[in-house]
């Protein structure tokens, strides 16, 4: 079972983003970075499957700068066998990515492509089903539990409201919600291995996208906290608001 | 909002990649693993044993040993950063990994022969086996040497006979590396050490009552009544008091990591506490001038033992660091954190003695550290005898 997985280079989850001074994009500096939450999903479905097969070759793949070397690393401190990065300069566009991905991996040979369902930076949603076009492969996006026998795939995927089950022959696209699966700590062990694992890195350029990025705003300010009243007699005017400016009632 | 470290001073800058990545990886597991279930031990004094086998299966078990013994053969940097990510969640873990790779596997690697690394190593490593380590006697703590605890020579065999105290892990050990004086009893140069399978007959533990600190810790008394080992189980290596003492060189710097962690954890408690505790005029505590100076000494203290810690590791690593110097850190850094534990609980006020925050738990757990693996006392003597080549002990 030979499996590719694309993982990003994200702002840790618990960091607080800075709007750099332009207005067009993050402000890097003292920012912690981590693997992309979903990306880790993906990356232990890949190693499980390997280890279940007891053969196989998972590769890592990325498209970033310089420093995604670190998060390559940690994944290949996880258990992945090999890292391959593509070093360009990101945006916030979906497209030019996906293209560079698609054109990586058209030549290997895999199993499966797994991505997370999206990356917790730019909230894009769109490099898994955009490499799936792109390489005329069937994709499963939103996967929380995933069956494989005889080269077909069985995934169960999260909809509006419920779930949905698909079936897809191999090589096929997934990409990983969370509940697909616990990752796994990078052991100290896995940790020392990485250093002597392949890293290969090439340049690449990024083809133009279609987006345009015009402005970037954080949340609005939350409003000052209002007091209606006390008691009972707070009550009427409690529902009114809630019917008549929050509309939930 | 999980722990993010103390780091005034750029420390990570001095870190390599991989030392960072070690240290943020036990950082997780502490936090996902530890801290749900921490206070729960505590109050009901039992050793969180079910975290046992994963802690091995991560490498946490004597991290700076070689790999062919199924260690993860790192640096002594990224091992302290071990120590001091564990105790960050609670001294009592720590002092666990500390004992089972400070204190019986290190010793093993020392000084036992390679038939007795391969047979123990690798189980050690992955937590199958748990070990202790008896030198500590109930009239013999910081003077060692006296040790009444004899082992006596009979055809191919030793017998053992003696009691040891303070024994952290004693109950639920599986071996114990146990020192003994194997000739005349003012002989300290006679002192050697033993592998000990607690099942042998002869070979007790009981739990120490009556603890006020490390109540997440097992911490046992051991009595060996005429208790048989084989030739084969002795430490050939081992030889005088100067043996078990190397032993503890290993675990005092690991403390002098630790420390820092439990610190880390009070200082940012109590930071945290004093930016959303409102009292008088609608204003945070964080806005007043004593809690600000409270909090100004602690990054203060913290941000010097993370250098000496660094750079005591870096020593190590090259191989020129001397047993003083880990006295000097031990020492500073444990009672620099007995100092932030204590003034975090008074930040805390009437909140600061319920279990629901850590500080309290660290005050009373780094009496213990401050006390045990050389008392500050003693490391003061030690600093002292480098310092005039003149010995006070006695």
């Amino acid at each position: 079972m030979n499996s590719i997985v694309c993982i990003k280079r994200v702002p840790d989850s618990e960091t607080r983003v800075r709007i750099a001074s332009d207005g067009l994009a993050v402000d890097r500096s003292g920012v912690k970075f981590d693997m992309n939450e979903y990306d880790k999903y993906a990356l232990e479905e890949a190693i499980r499957r390997k280890e279940e097969a007891g053969e196989g070759l998972v590769t890592v793949l990325t498209v970033g700068g310089d420093d995604a070397r670190e998060t390559l690393r940690q994944a290949l401190a996880m258990g992945a066998d090999e890292a391959v990065l593509l070093r360009a300069e990101t945006g916030f566009d979906g497209l030019p990515v996906a293209v560079a991905l698609a054109e990586e991996i058209r030549d290997r040979p895999f199993d499966l492509l797994l991505f997370g369902k999206q990356a917790i930076d730019d909230d894009g949603m769109q490099v898994p089903a955009m490499v799936a076009e792109l390489l005329g492969l069937p994709a499963a996006t939103v996967v929380v539990s995933l069956e494989i026998e005889a080269g077909r795939a069985v995934a169960r995927r999260e909809v509006e409201g419920g779930h949905e089950t698909v079936e897809f022959d191999l090589p096929g696209i997934v990409a990983a919600q969370k509940g697909l699966n616990e990752p796994r700590y990078p052991s100290l062990k896995g940790i020392m291995a990485a250093k002597k694992k392949p890293l290969e890195e090439k340049d690449v350029t990024l083809v133009e996208g279609g987006l345009e990025l015009l402005e970037l705003s954080g949340p609005p300010d939350r409003p000052e906290p209002q007091i209606l009243g006390e008691g009972a007699e707070a009550v009427p005017e409690l529902v009114r608001r809630l019917r008549e400016e929050v509309k939930v009632l | 909002m999980s722990f993010a470290g103390v780091d005034f001073y750029d420390v990570d800058g001095l870190l390599s990649e991989e030392e960072r990545a070690v240290r943020d990886m036990v950082r997780e597991w502490v936090e996902s693993e530890l801290m749900p279930v921490i206070n729960e031990h505590y109050t009901t004094h039992s050793f969180p044993k079910q975290l046992i086998p994963q802690m091995g299966e991560l490498g946490f078990y004597g991290a700076n040993l070689p790999e062919e013994y199924g260690c993860a053969g790192l640096n002594n940097v990224a091992y302290g950063l071990i120590m001091q990510e564990l105790e960050r969640g609670d001294s009592g873990l720590r002092s666990f990994a500390s004992v089972q790779g400070a204190l019986v596997m290190y010793p093993i690697f020392a000084f036992g022969s390679e038939e007795q690394r391969k047979r123990w190593l690798p189980l050690l490593a992955t937590g199958e086996k748990i070990g202790c380590f008896g030198l500590t006697e109930p009239d013999f703590g910081s003077n060692p040497g006296g040790m009444l605890t004899r082992a006596v020579k009979d055809g191919d065999e030793w017998v053992l006979n003696g009691a040891k105290m303070w024994i952290t892990n004693g109950s639920m050990a599986d071996v114990a590396v146990i020192w003994a004086k194997t000739g005349d009893i003012d002989d300290s140069r006679s002192i050697r050490g033993f592998i000990v399978e607690t099942d042998r007959d002869g070979f007790s533990a009981k739990d120490q009552e009556g603890k006020l600190s490390l109540l997440a810790s097992d911490t046992s008394e051991l009595v060996l009544q005429d208790v048989r080992v084989p030739d084969a189980n002795l430490l050939p290596k081992s030889g005088g008091l100067k043996s078990p003492l190397m032993c503890l060189t290993q675990a005092r710097y690991g403390i002098a990591w630790g420390a820092i962690g439990a610190a880390m954890a009070c200082f940012t408690e109590a930071r945290d506490y004093a930016l959303n505790r409102v009292q008088f005029a609608g204003k945070p505590i964080a806005a007043t001038q004593i809690q600000q100076t409270r909090l100004a000494d602690m990054l203060t203290e913290i941000t010097k033992a993370q250098l000496l810690a660094l750079q005591l590791g870096r020593l190590k690593d090259a191989g020129t660091f001397n047993s003083d110097q880990v006295s000097m850190a031990k020492r500073n850094n444990v009672d620099m954190a007995c100092e932030c534990a204590r003034e975090a609980r008074r930040l805390l006020g009437g909140n600061g003695i319920l279990v629901e925050y850590q500080s309290m738990r660290h005050m009373a757990n780094l009496e213990s550290v401050y006390t045990y693996e050389g008392t500050h006392d003693i490391h003061g003597l030690i600093l002292g005898h480098a310092i005039t080549g003149l010995p006070a002990y006695e």
